[in-house]
C-alpha cells in the first residue's frame, strides 16, 4: 500500500501517494506544472526550468523545479503566486527566443508541448528582436530520424533516452552556451533500434521521422489504440491513420508491457499494410499454371470441394494446417476449430521457425510476468539475445539491471545485446548448453558466483532457444531449475507475433482452446462435439509426411514455411509435393507460389480482435483502416468455407468468435471485448480470477543436446531486421538488414587464414571477427536478405575466400 | 601596517627552487602530514574548525565545517580545485607553480582528516606550468613514499591524481568539476541532491577543497588553530591571497589579512591608479562580484560581512580596478559575454538569456540601441536572477547565470546614463560604428 501524505498547493489541501516528485504529485493534486525535460518514465534533471514553483521552507520560501524535488508530507506549493509566474514567463521567453516560429511547416503543430504550454504559461509576446541561432536543417541522423537542432530547446530527452533507457547513448550535448547542441558523435550515425522513441518523446519539431514526416497535420489524424502485431510482447500502441491510410504508430505507456516505448521494428512496421502488393483479390491457380482473380465465391466453392472430397476419401489426418500466429485469437480460433471439427484433423501448428514445444510455452506452471522484472533480485536470461529478438522486452531488462539493482545472469552461445549491464555472462558451444546448464547449477569453478545470486529471489528467467539447432528440451530444463528457486518466475520467450495467443486457441497438435490437451477435450464437447484425440503433426512433421506424400492438403495462414522454417529448401519440396494448397495472406510469397488457391487476408490495425503476450495478457487489437480489396478476415474467410461444406461454425462476427471463447475456452473464462474495451485497457492475465488452467506443464531436467561433428557448429540465431516479407514490404525498414555477414572468433578466424570474407555452402560472405563466439563456433544470422542459408545444418565447413585487391 | 606571510613566505625566501622537494622538506616540510597520520579524523576536523579557515574558492564556508559534514558512506574521495578560472583571480597560480608540495601535503592532510584514500588535483589545462610543477612534485612525493601505499611507514594509503581540465570555466564549480573528473560533460549536478560531501564523486561521499585553502592546512597542523586564529582581525582569520588587475600601479598577488579598507588596498598596497587618473570602480571577488564604486565603499572594511552587506561578495580575491577612462558599458559587455561563452549550455535561462543579455549589450555599443534596451536588460536579468536580490535568487541550475547579471545590475545602478548617452548616440548616427566607437 503507498503511504499517502498531504500537500498544499494554492491554498488546496490534497492527498497524494509519498516517494514521487511534486511535479507528479501536483498532477495527482489537479494542478499541471508545465514542463519540458520531465518525462514520467526517466530521471529528473531538472533542466529546461519551465517547472519552476515556491515551496515554504525552515528558510523563506524556495524557487525550485518541482521535477527534482521530492514531496513530502505538509508541503506547502504555489505554482501561480507572482514569482512563479514571472520565472515561468522568462524561462519560456528564453526558450522561444531561438525557436523557429516555423509550426505552419512542422510535423509537430497541434501535437506540440512547447506550443501548448506557450500557449497556457507563456508570455504572450517576445522582445527578442535580434538574429537566431542557424544551423543546417534538418539533418539526417540515421536511415529513419532527422534532426533539426534550430528548433531543438535541448531539454535533453533524447539524449537521456539513450543513456537511461535504451543503453545506447548515440546522442550527446555538443559544444556549450549558445552553440550548444545535440548530435551525434563524429562518424556515429544514431544507429539505435529504439530511435524512434526519441522522435515520439521530443517535445517539440526537432527529431521527425522518414516515415511521418510531411505526411499528415497531426489534428487529421484519427486514433485507435491497439497492440503492436509483431512480437510477441504485446507493446500497447496508438496506430493513427488519415484518409484510410495508417501513417504514423505510437507507443502508449502501458505499466504491464512497454512503458511507453517501442523498438522501431514495432514502430516503423506498420507499411506493409499500406504495401501496394497486397492481394486484394482470390487468386485461383489456373491450368496454365498461372494465378487469376477470382470470386470469394467461385474460389470458396473451390476449395470445399476439394477439401469434403479429401476429406471424406483420405480422413483428416491427410490435411493439415500451418499458421495463425499473424492473426487475432478469433482467427486462430476459429482455424483450430474448423480443423479440429470440420476437417477432423489435429494436424495444427501456428509454430514455424523452430521454437519451443507448446504445452511449455503455453502451459508452464509457475509462468511469470513482464512486471516481476520490477522486484526481481536475480535475473538470468537463457539462451537468447533480447535486443536482437524481444527488444522492447530487453528494454525492462536493462532497466532492471540499471536503475532498479537487479543482478542480472546471461547464459548464450555468443556475446549478446545485455552483455555490458549484466553481472555475469557465459558463453556455450552450441550442443554444450546441457553441460553448462550442469555447470550452473552445481557453481563449478566460473559459475559459482553466478550460482550464489540465484539464491538470491526473487528470481526471474528468461528462457529462449538459442539458435535453430538447438534442442527445445534445453530450456525446459533451464525453466525446471528455476522454477525450484527462491521466489521464481519464468517466462519462456518465442518470438512470433500472436504465437501464444495461437498456442491458447489451439493451433498445436496435441492442444486445444484455453489450454486444454486432447485428453481433456470432453471440456470442450459443449461446444465443439466429438473430435479426434489422436496427436497431430506439428510443423515439421507436416512438411516431413507432405515431402513423403502422407499428407495431401495443407493450408497456409499467414505462414510462409520455405522463408520461415529452418529448413527452407525442404519446405519449398515438400510443399510442391501436395495435392492441393490453400493459402491465405496478405502477400504472395515464395510458399504460396506453390498454392492451389490464394485468399487476400486483412492484416494488422484492419481487423478487431484480441491478442496474448508471452506472459499470457489477454488485449484487445482494433481497427484503423479497411483493408485493400476484398480482403477478408481468416475467421470470416473459415466461416464461409464451413458453411459451404455444410459444416457452419456460425460465427457471423468477430466478437461473436470471442463471446464463444469466453464460454468455451477454459483459461479464457469471461475475458470478453467489453471487459478488455471498457474494464481492463492493459489487458488481463489468462487464466482470470477463477478460470481455470487445465495445463500444467511441469518440464524435467532432461539431458537432450547431441554431439556435432564438422568444422564449424553452427550458431543460427534472429537479428531484429532480416528479410521477413513484412519489414521488406516497407520503406522504413527494408533497407536496415545488415549486409550479409557471418561471425567467428578471431582465433578461429586466424586458424583459417581467412581475412575479408568465407565461404559457407557455396555462398561467400562477409566475416566479421566476434571474440564472443566461441572458438570452433560459427555465428549465421537467420533470414538475412542474400546471406548464407545453413538450413538444420548443425556444423559447417567455412572456407577463406582470398579478397580482390 | 605588516601583515605576516603565511602561504608566499617559504616562496619568497627560495624563488628558485621552492618547488623542489628537496628545499622544501629542509624547511620542515612534510612534518605536518607525518603528525596528521597519528590523528583522528575528529581531532583534525576540530582543529580545522578552531583555525577559523574560510574556504578560498570563493563560497566563504568554513572549512573545517565542510569537513564534519562529511557524510559516513565509504568510500570518501577529496578533491583539490586548481581549476582557477574566474576573470582576475590568479592566486593558485603562483601557489601551484612555487610550492606544489605545500599543495600536495595540504591534501595529504584533507584526505586523513576526510578518510579518502584517493585525491585529485583538478588543474586548469590552461595552466601547463602548474600543472607540470605539482605532477613532478606528486611523483617526488611516491618517489619518498609520503604518497602511495602505506605512506609515512604507517597503514594509511593515499593515491593521488593530476587531472587536467578542458578549458570550461563551468568546471571551477565543484559538482561540474566532478562531472568532468568522471569523464562527462562539465555541467553542474543538481543542488540538491548532489551535495558533494553526500554525493560527489562517483556518488560517493567528497571534499572538494581549493588550492589556498588546503596549501593553508599544513600550517595549522605545525603551528595549531591559535596561532592562525590570532592571525589577521576578529572575523575572516588567517592571511588571504588577493589579486589586483586592472588599473592600478602595482597590479599582482599580495598576500594580506583582511584588517584593511579598500582604499588603503587600492591606493597603498597597489599604488594608487595608473598615471594617477581617478578611481571609476572596482570588482571586489572575482569578476562575478556586483562593482563597488568610490563615492560609497572605498572606506568599507575588507571583511565578508561588509561586502555582502553593501550587495557584494569577498569571493575568490580577485579585485579589478577601473579607472574614469573605462567605459563601462563595454566593460559590462565583456564579462556577460564571458559569460555567455562559458555556459554550459544545459539549463535555459543561463544559456539563452547570458547570450541574450549580451547581444542587446552589443548592439548598445553598435550604436543599435534603443530606450526600451534599458527596461529589457533589467527584465531580461530578473528572469535569470529572480527578484534581483543579493545574494541572488535563481531560475538556473547553478550560479553562473545569475554571475552575468551582477554586471549589468552595477551598470544600471551607477552607471545608467553611460548606457544613455550609447543609446543617444546610436540614435544620431543610425548606421552601425563598430564595436569600440573608434
Amino acid at each position: 500500500m503507498t503511504e499517502m501524505i498531504t500537500i498544499n498547493v494554492n491554498g488546496v489541501d490534497s492527498q497524494v501517494a509519498a516517494g514521487q516528485q511534486l511535479i507528479t504529485a501536483a498532477a495527482e493534486a489537479g494542478t499541471f506544472i508545465p514542463h519540458f525535460c520531465h518525462h514520467d518514465r526517466m530521471e529528473p534533471v531538472g533542466q529546461c526550468r519551465t517547472c519552476l514553483v515556491e515551496v515554504e521552507g525552515p528558510r523563506g520560501t524556495m524557487l525550485v523545479p518541482s521535477c527534482t524535488m521530492p514531496v513530502s508530507d505538509g508541503m506547502v506549493v504555489h505554482t501561480n503566486s507572482p514569482t512563479v509566474k514571472k520565472a515561468v514567463e522568462a524561462v519560456m521567453e528564453f526558450t522561444l527566443i531561438n525557436h523557429p516560429l516555423d509550426c505552419p511547416i512542422c510535423d509537430k503543430a497541434g501535437e506540440c508541448p512547447l506550443q501548448d504550454q506557450v500557449l497556457s504559461h507563456g508570455p504572450g509576446e517576445s522582445r527578442f528582436v535580434e538574429q537566431k541561432r542557424h544551423f543546417e536543417k534538418p539533418i539526417p541522423i540515421s536511415e529513419l530520424v532527422l534532426l533539426d537542432r534550430e528548433r531543438c530547446i535541448l531539454c535533453s530527452r533524447c539524449v537521456r533516452f539513450g543513456e537511461e533507457i535504451s543503453g545506447d547513448p548515440l546522442l550527446e550535448f555538443i559544444d556549450r552556451g549558445n552553440d550548444t547542441q545535440v548530435n551525434t558523435f563524429a562518424d556515429n550515425t544514431f544507429a539505435s533500434y529504439y530511435s524512434g522513441n526519441v522522435v515520439q518523446i521530443c517535445p517539440v519539431g526537432a527529431l521527425t521521422s522518414t516515415a511521418y514526416r510531411f505526411k499528415a497535420r497531426s489534428w487529421d489524424l484519427d486514433e485507435v489504440t491497439s497492440v503492436c502485431g509483431h512480437c510477441t510482447v504485446g507493446e500497447s500502441v496508438t496506430v493513427q491513420s488519415s484518409h484510410n491510410k495508417i501513417l504514423r504508430v505510437d507507443g502508449l505507456d502501458n505499466e504491464a508491457t512497454n512503458h511507453g516505448w517501442l523498438n522501431d521494428k514495432c514502430r516503423y512496421g506498420f507499411e506493409w499494410v499500406g504495401s501496394g502488393d497486397r492481394l486484394k483479390m482470390p487468386m485461383v491457380k489456373g491450368a496454365d499454371g498461372a494465378f487469376h482473380e477470382s470470386s470469394w465465391g467461385e474460389a470458396l466453392g473451390f476449395i470445399a470441394d476439394q477439401l469434403i472430397s479429401n476429406r471424406d476419401m483420405r480422413g483428416g489426418s491427410s490435411i493439415g494446417a500451418v499458421g495463425g500466429a499473424r492473426g487475432t485469437n478469433e482467427d486462430a480460433y476459429a482455424l483450430s476449430k474448423f480443423m479440429r471439427t470440420v476437417l477432423g484433423s489435429n494436424n495444427v501448428d501456428a509454430r514455424l521457425d523452430d521454437t519451443l514445444n507448446a504445452e511449455f510455452l503455453a502451459g508452464f506452471a509457475g509462468k511469470g510476468q513482464i512486471a516481476d522484472l520490477e522486484s526481481a533480485k536475480t535475473i538470468l536470461v537463457w539462451a537468447a539475445d533480447l535486443k536482437e529478438e524481444h527488444s522492447t522486452l530487453y528494454l525492462r531488462v536493462y532497466r532492471a539491471a540499471t536503475a532498479l539493482g537487479a543482478k542480472l545472469i546471461v547464459v548464450n552461445p555468443m556475446g549478446t545485446g545485455l552483455d555490458d549491464v549484466a553481472t555475469h555472462s557465459f558463453t556455450y558451444p552450441p550442443g554444450s548448453g546441457d553441460k553448462t546448464l550442469a555447470d550452473l547449477m552445481s557453481g563449478t569453478e566460473q559459475f559459482a558466483a553466478a550460482r550464489v545470486l540465484l539464491d538470491d529471489g526473487p528470481v526471474v528467467a528468461l528462457v529462449g532457444k538459442a539458435g535453430t539447432g538447438e534442442s527445445p528440451f534445453l530450456a525446459e530444463s533451464v525453466a525446471a531449475f528455476v522454477r525450484d528457486l527462491d521466489g521464481a518466475s519464468v517466462l519462456p520467450l518465442a518470438r512470433r507475433s500472436n504465437t501464444f495467443g495461437a498456442l491458447d486457441m489451439g493451433l498445436a497438435p496435441a492442444l486445444l482452446p484455453g489450454r486444454v490437451t486432447l485428453d481433456d477435450a470432453h471440456l470442450l464437447a459443449d461446444a465443439w462435439g466429438e473430435i479426434p484425440t489422436d496427436r497431430g503433426l506439428d510443423t515439421a512433421g507436416m512438411l516431413k509426411a507432405a515431402a513423403e506424400g502422407e499428407l495431401k492438403v495443407m493450408l497456409l495462414v499467414g505462414a510462409d514455411p520455405v522463408a520461415d522454417t529452418p529448413d527452407g529448401a525442404g519446405a519449398d519440396s515438400a510443399l510442391a509435393n501436395l495435392d492441393f494448397l490453400v493459402s491465405i495472406d496478405c502477400f504472395m510469397n515464395a510458399s504460396n507460389a506453390h498454392a492451389d488457391v490464394v485468399l487476400p487476408a486483412l492484416g494488422f490495425a484492419e481487423k478487431e480482435g484480441t491478442v496474448t503476450n508471452l506472459e499470457g495478457r489477454v488485449m484487445k487489437a482494433n481497427r484503423a483502416v479497411t483493408g485493400p480489396g476484398q480482403a477478408r478476415a481468416d475467421w470470416s474467410i473459415l466461416d464461409d468455407l464451413s458453411t459451404r461444406m455444410r459444416a457452419p461454425l456460425g460465427f457471423g462476427s468477430a466478437e461473436a468468435v470471442s463471446t464463444e471463447i469466453a464460454n468455451t475456452a477454459p483459461a479464457y473464462q469471461g475475458i470478453t471485448w467489453f471487459l478488455l474495451d471498457w474494464k481492463e485497457r492493459l489487458g488481463v492475465i489468462a487464466p482470470r480470477g477463477d478460470a481455470q488452467q487445465p495445463l500444467q506443464y511441469v518440464p524435467v531436467i532432461t539431458d537432450s543436446d547431441t554431439a556435432v561433428k564438422g568444422d564449424f557448429i553452427v550458431h543460427s540465431a534472429r537479428k531484429l531486421y532480416d528479410a521477413g516479407t513484412l519489414a521488406q514490404a516497407g520503406p522504413s525498414l527494408a533497407g536496415l538488414a545488415a549486409e550479409p555477414f557471418v561471425a567467428l572468433n578471431p582465433a578461429d578466424a586466424k586458424s583459417i587464414g581467412a581475412n575479408g570474407h568465407v565461404e559457407i555452402e557455396g555462398t561467400t560472405v562477409a566475416l566479421k571477427r566476434d571474440a564472443s563466439v566461441p572458438v570452433g563456433t560459427i555465428f549465421v544470422p537467420f533470414n538475412q536478405p542474400s546471406g548464407p542459408r545453413v538450413g538444420v545444418s548443425t556444423s559447417v565447413s567455412a572456407v577463406a575466400e582470398v579478397d580482390a585487391g | 601596517m605588516s601583515h605576516p606571510l603565511v602561504i608566499t613566505k617559504f616562496m619568497n625566501e627560495h624563488p628558485s627552487d621552492s618547488h623542489t622537494l628537496e628545499r622544501y622538506v629542509e624547511s620542515n616540510g612534510y612534518e605536518a602530514a607525518r603528525k596528521a597520520t597519528g590523528m583522528t579524523r575528529d581531532e583534525l576536523v576540530e582543529l580545522v574548525k578552531a583555525s577559523g579557515l574560510i574556504g578560498r574558492g570563493g563560497a566563504g564556508f568554513s572549512a573545517g565545517l565542510k569537513w564534519s559534514f562529511l557524510a559516513p558512506s565509504r568510500p570518501t574521495y577529496v578533491v583539490v580545485n586548481g581549476d582557477e578560472s574566474e576573470p582576475g583571480t590568479f592566486k593558485d597560480r603562483q601557489i601551484m607553480e612555487r610550492d606544489p608540495h605545500a599543495v600536495i601535503e595540504g591534501t595529504i592532510i584533507t584526505a586523513i582528516a576526510n578518510e579518502a584514500h584517493h585525491a585529485f588535483i583538478y588543474i586548469r589545462g590552461e595552466y601547463p606550468k602548474s600543472a607540470r610543477r605539482v605532477q613532478a612534485a606528486v611523483v617526488e612525493a611516491y618517489t619518498k613514499g609520503f604518497l602511495g601505499k602505506r605512506i609515512f611507514g604507517t597503514d594509511f594509503d593515499l593515491e593521488l591524481t593530476v587531472h587536467l581540465g578542458a578549458g570550461a570555466y563551468v568546471c571551477g564549480e565543484e559538482t561540474a568539476l566532478l562531472n568532468s573528473l568522471e569523464g562527462k560533460r562539465g555541467e553542474p549536478r543538481l543542488k540538491p541532491p548532489y551535495f558533494p560531501a553526500a554525493k560527489g564523486l562517483y556518488m560517493a561521499p567528497t571534499i572538494v577543497n581549493n588550492i589556498e585553502t588546503v596549501a593553508n592546512v599544513p600550517h595549522i597542523l605545525a603551528h595549531g588553530s591559535d596561532w592562525y586564529r590570532a592571525l589577521g582581525g576578529e572575523e575572516d582569520t588567517g592571511t588571504f591571497m588577493m589579486s589586483i588587475s586592472g588599473h592600478v600601479k602595482k597590479p599582482g598577488n599580495y598576500e594580506l589579512t583582511r584588517t584593511l579598507t579598500w582604499r588603503e588596498l587600492i591606493f597603498e598596497v597597489a599604488g594608487g591608479i595608473r598615471d594617477d587618473k581617478e578611481l571609476k570602480a572596482w570588482i571586489p571577488g572575482g569578476a562575478s562580484a556586483p562593482w563597488l564604486v568610490p563615492e560609497e565603499h572605498l572606506d568599507l572594511p575588507i571583511l565578508r560581512k561588509a561586502t555582502d552587506q553593501a550587495g557584494s561578495m569577498l569571493g575568490s580575491g580577485a579585485i579589478i580596478v577601473m579607472d574614469e577612462d573605462a567605459d563601462m558599458v563595454a566593460a559590462a559587455e565583456r564579462l556577460v559575454s564571458f559569460y555567455s561563452e562559458e555556459s554550459c549550455g544545459q539549463c535555459t535561462p543561463c544559456r539563452e538569456g547570458t547570450t541574450w543579455l549580451e547581444m542587446i549589450l552589443q548592439r548598445i555599443l553598435d550604436g543599435t540601441g534603443r530606450e526600451a534596451d534599458l527596461g529589457l536588460l533589467h527584465d531580461v536579468s530578473d528572469g535569470i536572477s529572480i527578484g534581483l536580490a543579493w545574494p541572488p535568487k535563481m531560475t538556473t541550475i547553478c550560479p553562473l547565470g545569475p554571475s552575468a547579471v551582477s554586471p549589468i545590475l552595477s551598470l544600471l545602478k551607477y552607471f545608467k546614463s553611460e548606457v544613455e548617452t550609447h543609446i543617444a548616440r546610436g540614435q544620431q548616427v543610425p548606421v552601425s560604428i563598430g564595436r569600440n566607437g573608434s
